[in-house]
């Protein structure tokens, strides 16, 4: 039975330290490097309280806000993937002797994250990498293992930034299941408190060790309120009626050419992306040539030998490779995994040095004027 | 043979196989059935085209004399095709030895009674227009397929040779 | 003793199997065989279905995609026919009898051959695309009587660049069974036909009702071939093509491998036409 708590702010560390009596390793937004970032915490003194991000196309700054919220923020740089399916690890280390072959694996250094603080959005993406790596046929089993035991603390958003628009995927601004614990936050007439949803019973576990109370009906509603505020001021959409059929049927639409006059293939979308998912293998050697190692790392298909093959090249011009993320993220997305692969966070147009606007593109493609 | 023989055997070339039977008549008049043994040559570059042939069976190879480096073959033709279109196009001369590989069955079409019947009967002339341009576009595009070396490593730049996991000219990498 | 702990492993996909290298064969100057014992010491050999591949990993140097070129009638010789152009092939083709390699798979997606039962199969192959091919021409031997005619129209660059020319003298001698060779360019002894594959048809009769069509080699071959097919009389849904993209895993999680929504490595690498008609004739896909 899920229920709905109040919370007061000043009672927020004990959420902390109820997890971390229970040994998971907190991961939470904190200031770094002049970004929110999400990285491990030990308490809620390492949330950036009074700090908030204004976020347009190729624009990223950090600025003060004057309410005193711990989550008065929109969407870190990087997503919580970086966590579950790390950058680069260690597949396994080999040493051969002769006509024997030993195998070392590293054991995974981590499996009991509590993430603080994830957006609906985020949480939505989580959900799409599932699909990708835990499912029964072809998962990723170190993947599987971090996943399990996963502690999730929903934030839904009471603001949006210029950038967003997960409304129109439906992955927010409010999180409609899947967490441990979702918090909204609220400063209103001198008060500073949560509104807490359970959603599961590890969440209703750790809640209770916190000084929490049944949430009035007025709380629930100031929660509600402030959700639309985000969802209405939102002001990026992307119309995805047909629009995997839509794609895939204009692969050769002039306004692929419009794009790729400005797309750089730096790859930024794909490493702040919280679903790309691509990835390589490198093989290391000692000198000696007994011992070796195979590391994974994210790739992204925007470089030049993401296609490369023993007689050439698939994807040479960058058009074909905008192309590629585009048509991937929102169409044969949905014919692999049965999702869209975008969560409408709109950290690729953030952090694309261009301004690149997918919603825009996507206009585009569809003939809408002042697009 | 017999004309009607005739006739009816060149019908059934794919060459001619959907072509009106009066004007597959008018070709027999120029049409006659030849042999030749493996290791001779139909035609020499530089003769006069005075003939073309309808391959029937065997296997006829196109050569070039390609001075230092002697004769290459370019191109076989077989069964069921056509071999020459030089006596189309003036001054009528062959562009290619021929060599038969094979025993090789064909039929020969004198190619000056052909070019005479094509000028009297303008439609005659169209038919075997039209069907040579078939040919000849679906030999450039297999002779342009044989161009791309297409089983090679190919390269768009500059033809150097690259390796594709390195990413280091093909030259470089032997050294490693 | 060769330890394969990847059982003991949870499972992780990405773990390559030892295998011992029994003999190299060198098909051509830059092509190569290797018959392998198979991975796993258990007495049921290396089981697979013509047109899956494996991962192949050369020590410390790093894995190639490589399809498997043996008879699955006969799982206790695994082999692979490999073009060395690159690191990693560079480095198998160094490999000795005796030296370790590693293997992962079986992976992917294998040719029609029940489908084909009753059937004319017609096989054209281009250049290393007649390595993927072999399994089945092998099945379609070995069951010859379930099968109607069998043609087999092979290209390669040149007389010197031909692949599994015993075996091809061989499999023309069958009953009801045809092999027809030609090379881009010949040389001075060459007495077979010169010209593109695609202009073997010129020379078949194909029952286009009756008839599965299985083709393998560059993608511009198999365009052109699957176009000379359809102009014989075949429908799509009666030709099979084996596709060739980067892959880094092989099996569907690193995206290399992607052609428009299919993953080469698990959706593929065999596709019958229909699924990919419609991409193979846009650019850059």
């Amino acid at each position: 039975m899920n229920r709905t708590l109040k919370l007061s702010a000043q009672n927020l560390p004990q959420l902390f330290t109820a997890l971390k009596s229970k040994g998971y390793t907190l991961i939470a937004p904190v200031v770094q490097d002049g970004t929110i970032a999400y990285d491990k915490a030990e308490s809620s003194d390492d949330l950036p309280v009074g700090w908030t991000d204004e976020q347009s196309p190729a624009t990223y700054r950090l600025s003060k806000e004057n309410r005193g919220r711990y989550f008065g923020f929109h969407t870190a740089p990087q997503s919580w993937k970086r966590f579950l399916y790390p950058p680069e690890r260690s597949l396994f280390r080999l040493k051969r002797n002769g006509k024997s072959v030993e195998f070392q694996k590293d054991p995974n250094e981590q499996t009991n994250y509590a993430f603080i603080g994830v957006r609906p959005c985020e949480l939505s993406a989580i959900l799409v990498q599932d699909l990708v790596f835990d499912s029964e046929k072809y998962g990723d089993d170190d993947y599987k293992l971090r996943r399990k035991d996963l502690f999730i603390v929903a934030v839904n958003c009471t603001d949006s930034a210029e950038d967003c628009f997960c409304s129109s995927l439906k992955t927010g601004p409010k999180a409609k299941g899947n967490y441990d614990l979702a918090l909204t936050e609220i400063v209103a007439k001198g008060e500073h408190y949560f509104v807490v949803e359970t959603g599961s019973e590890t969440g209703e576990a750790i809640i209770s060790q916190t000084h929490s109370s049944e949430a009035t009906e007025q709380e629930i509603n100031e929660a509600a309120k402030l959700v639309r505020h985000a969802e209405n001021k939102m002001k990026k959409s992307v119309d995805i009626s047909d629009l995997p059929k839509l794609l895939s049927n204009n692969l050769e639409h002039p306004h692929w050419d419009n794009v790729a006059k400005r797309c750089l293939s730096c790859g930024n979308c794909t490493m702040v992306c919280p679903t790309c998912f691509c990835s390589t293998v490198e093989d290391i050697t000692d000198l000696s040539g007994d011992e070796a190692e195979r590391v994974q790392r994210w790739d992204s298909c925007f470089t030049m030998d993401f296609s490369k093959v023993a007689g050439g090249n698939f994807r040479i011009t960058p058009k074909s490779r905008y192309r590629q993320w585009l048509t991937h993220k929102f169409s044969s997305w949905v014919d692999q995994f049965g999702v869209f692969g975008c969560v409408g966070c709109g950290r690729c147009i953030t952090w694309c040095p261009v301004g690149i606007d997918i919603t825009a593109e996507i206009g585009s493609l569809r003939g809408e004027p002042n697009s | 043979m017999e004309p009607q023989d005739l006739t009816q055997s060149l019908h059934k070339h794919p060459f001619l196989s959907d072509m009106d039977d009066d004007l597959v008549k008018t070709l027999t008049s120029c049409a006659s059935n030849v042999v030749f043994q493996e290791g001779t040559r139909l035609f020499h570059e530089g003769e006069d085209a005075k003939l073309f042939f309808l391959i029937r069976s065997g296997k006829v190879a196109l050569e070039l004399q390609a001075g230092e480096k002697g004769a290459i073959k370019v191109q076989t033709v077989g069964p069921g095709e056509v071999l020459g279109w030089s006596w189309l196009i003036s001054p009528y001369i062959w562009h290619f030895d021929a060599l038969a590989l094979e025993q090789v069955h064909a039929f020969s079409i004198d190619a000056s009674c052909l070019r005479t019947k094509c000028e009297t009967d303008n439609h005659f002339g169209y038919e075997m227009l039209r069907r040579f341009s078939a040919v000849l576009e679906r030999r450039l595009d297999a002779t342009r397929l044989q161009l791309l070396d297409m089983y090679g490593v190919y390269m768009q730049d500059g033809g150097k040779r690259m390796d594709s996991e390195t990413g280091k000219a093909k030259n470089e990498m032997e050294q490693i | 003793m060769i330890e394969n702990p990847a059982a003991s492993f949870e499972a992780s996909a990405m773990i390559p199997s030892f295998a011992e290298i029994r003999r190299v064969v060198w098909e051509t100057d830059d092509t190569f065989t290797l018959l392998i014992a198979p991975p796993h010491n258990d007495g049921k050999g290396f089981s697979f279905t013509p047109g899956q591949f494996n991962m192949v990993y050369a020590f410390g140097i790093g894995e190639s995609a490589i399809s498997i070129s043996s008879d699955p009638a006969k799982p206790n010789m695994l082999a692979h026919t490999i073009h060395r152009v690159g690191t990693v092939t560079s480095a198998l083709s160094k490999v000795r009898r005796g030296d370790l390699i590693g293997i992962r798979g079986p992976y992917g997606r294998a040719w029609p051959l029940e489908e084909a039962v009753g059937k004319d199969v017609c096989i054209a192959a281009g250049g290393i695309g007649l390595a993927p091919l072999r399994p089945v021409i092998y099945s379609l031997v070995t069951r010859r009587e379930e099968f109607g005619r069998v043609i087999i129209l092979y290209g390669a660059r040149s007389p010197l660049d031909l692949l599994y020319r015993v075996e091809l003298e061989e499999w023309s001698k069958l009953p009801n069974t045809e092999v027809i060779i030609t090379v881009d360019r010949g040389d001075s002894t060459w007495k077979g036909h010169i010209g593109v594959v695609t202009s073997l048809f010129s020379y078949i009769k194909m029952d286009s009702r009756e008839t599965i069509a299985m083709v393998c080699g560059p993608e511009v071959m198999m365009k052109f071939t699957v176009e000379e097919l359809q102009r014989r009389g075949l429908t799509p849904e009666q030709i099979y093509i084996s596709m060739e993209r980067n892959m880094k895993c092989g099996v569907g999680l690193c995206g290399h491998c992607q052609f428009g929504p299919k993953f080469i490595c698990k959706d593929g690498p065999v596709f019958r036409l229909p699924e990919v008609n419609h991409l193979l004739e846009k650019k850059e896909i």
